[in-house]
């Protein structure tokens, strides 16, 4: 365990100390919340794509549970925001058990199938006919609860726990029976991994988080769309970042929302469509050159990454 | 009830015709084209071209739109698809490079085209028949009215693109069964390293496939307009998702059982447009889905799961 503490100390540490000091020294919040959020996913995205292999295509769908947990939770029964946010977990897990026959299917087939659910979810949460209980497409407003600062310390905590979990699948025999899984599903269960069970609970974890940081999204922007929470970009955003870093590494995701959502800071507000056109072009240069993601160019020098 | 009966069949042909090229493409190469929508979007703008600069019955649009995709894709073929099965896993980084491509292609359409909405005048789809009629037979030249069947007027652009969508599913047809080529496309799809073992050339068998697979989206592009009322830039994402329902409801990797994915969509979506319309929308996600869970390989499909 010499190499998880490690982890602890150098990776998540900073990352915690650094987050929960940058507001005080940079005005944009949003900006950094949006960050955070993005570190949530990206590592979300890892548990179970890098360890897994299986593609959430349709990632958003948690996250938006997430947040309209936290939404009727407040709107109908008036909870406190945390335990609202924990709510929003439990949906997301919820939905998560409701979606695990998907993990029958295999590669491309589990991709499309979870891009559908999260359609399926997002037009049944829009559906005009349930108007009464999550206000349908017309959005919802939860001035009462809206408290930015607690929000972002919140989500730093979140993403805190989801690089701890990383850090924990990376060095446990849990983490390494999930990856004989992904490698060879059929090799593993001979060697008595118990194949099922390894993939709900990583598929699971990946939603909780998801849907944490759904429940802690909809609690700092307090009024959004189903339109917002549900937008593909997020499942989009949230692959690419921790592909372009590498997956199946606790670094790898974080490099990769730091460099690539820093970029679409830059050039993204101001001209939207030539920062598509880029960012086309570097997925498909990743995809092409460096499928492996960033980390590879240092693990082919023979680098050992975290 | 007839009405809706009648416009999901011909929807649902034309369904078939936007599903069956996204099909080709994974029954051939296991890659999942995501920026097939947008093909189609590029299909609508040759026939908004060819309508807005000739100023000629968008029909010609489709051979032209054929042609340039066919080409297109040999050409995509080549520069993506051998890196890419050379990788760890194509199949799922496919999804990621097509999603790659499909925003270069969206952005680089907006940045020509602009995000305004585009539509042609339906009645100018088929002026080219009443043309000829006139020519041969005399008489005057009407206007393409509604056509009737079953005694009920449905707009003629629906009615032409369902008899291409038919014309073009046939053609996929021969080629597949009827033509060397199509042998050994069949012989691939089944299982590509025997294929490769036996001596096929997979490489060329494959970019024929992409090609003909880009060629077909973009000829149902070229309806899009008129079955769909107009086409933005953005308009092929969702495209991308409705083709994924016809597909795997008719079975990934069995092109013909698109044909009869399209056919069933279209008359559920109809069906549920008519009665439940405020649950419309959700319905080709929970088709895809129970699909899925219950048939796994789709109504005419193999099986396919593993582990």
């Amino acid at each position: 365990m010499l190499n998880a503490s490690k982890h602890l100390l150098f990776i998540l540490a900073p990352l915690v100390v650094v987050f929960a000091l940058l507001p005080g020294v940079y005005q944009n919040h949003l900006l950094l919340f949006n960050f955070v959020i993005f570190l949530i996913l990206a590592q979300g995205v890892n548990i179970i794509y890098g360890f897994t292999g299986y593609l959430p295509f349709g990632y958003v769908g948690f996250f938006g549970a997430g947040a309209y947990g936290f939404a009727i939770m407040v709107m109908h029964l008036q909870t406190p925001a945390p335990l609202a946010v924990l709510v929003g977990g439990l949906v997301a897990i919820a939905l998560g058990l409701l979606l695990t026959p998907l993990l029958r299917l295999s590669g491309a087939y589990f991709a499309i199938a979870n891009l559908a659910a999260s359609l399926a979810v997002l037009h049944f949460v829009a559906n005009p006919a349930l108007e009464g209980i999550t206000k349908g497409p017309y959005g919802v407003s939860l001035t009462g609860t809206f408290n930015p600062t607690h929000a972002y310390y919140a989500a730093v905590v979140v993403m805190a726990l989801t690089v701890g979990a990383v850090i924990y699948l990376k060095n446990s025999p849990f983490g390494l029976a999930l990856q004989a899984v992904r490698e060879d599903a059929v090799s593993a269960s001979m060697a008595g991994v118990n194949i099922i069970k390894m993939r709900v609970i990583a598929w699971l974890a990946s939603a909780l988080v998801a849907g944490l940081a759904g429940g802690i999204y909809a609690w700092y922007v307090s009024v959004f769309y189903p339109d917002n929470v549900f937008s593909g970009e997020f499942s989009i955003f949230a692959i690419v970042f921790a592909l372009f870093g590498g997956v199946a590494t606790i670094t790898g995701p974080i490099v990769g929302v730091l460099i690539l959502y820093g970029i679409y800071n830059l050039i993204g507000f101001t001209t939207p469509q030539y920062f598509q056109l880029i960012y086309g072009l570097l997925i498909m240069g990743l995809v092409l050159f460096l499928p492996a993601g960033l980390v590879s160019l240092a693990t082919r020098r023979g680098w050992h990454v975290p | 009830m007839t009405y809706a009966l009648v416009a999901g069949v011909l929807f649902g042909l034309y369904f078939s015709l936007v599903g069956i090229g996204l099909n080709l493409v994974f029954g051939v190469m296991r890659i999942v084209n995501l920026a097939h929508g947008d093909i189609l979007m590029l299909g609508a703008f040759i026939a908004l071209g060819v309508v807005g600069i000739a100023g000629i019955d968008p029909l010609f649009a489709v051979p032209l739109a054929f042609v340039v995709f066919v080409l297109a894709g040999v050409l995509l073929y080549w520069v993506l698809v051998p890196r890419l099965q050379g990788s760890a896993n194509p199949e799922m980084l496919s999804i990621i490079l097509f999603f790659g491509l499909s925003q270069v292609i969206e952005a680089v359409t907006t940045i020509f085209a602009g995000t305004s909405e585009r539509s042609i005048q339906s009645r100018l789809l088929g002026t080219v028949f009443t043309t000829i009629k006139v020519k041969w037979f005399g008489g005057k030249a009407a206007g393409a009215g509604p056509i009737q069947i079953f005694g009920q007027g449905f707009p003629a652009p629906w009615v032409i693109a369902a008899i291409t969508s038919l014309i073009a599913i046939g053609l996929v047809y021969l080629y597949l069964y009827h033509t060397r080529l199509g042998t050994l496309t069949r012989a691939v799809m089944s299982r590509r390293d025997e294929a490769l073992a036996t001596g096929i050339d997979v490489d060329r068998v494959s970019a024929a496939a992409f090609g003909i697979g880009l060629g077909i989206a973009a000829v149902a592009g070229v309806f899009a307009p008129f079955m769909f009322g107009s086409v933005t830039p953005a308009f092929g994402a969702d495209a991308t998702v409705t083709s994924f329902a016809i597909v795997v409801l008719g079975s990934l990797g069995n092109p013909l059982g698109t044909a009869l994915g399209g056919v069933v969509y279209g008359l559920c979506y109809m069906l549920v447009q008519t009665y439940l319309s405020s649950w419309a929308d959700l319905l080709p996600y929970v088709l895809l889905i129970v699909i899925l869970l219950l048939r796994p390989s789709g109504l005419l499909g193999r099986r396919v799961r593993v582990a």
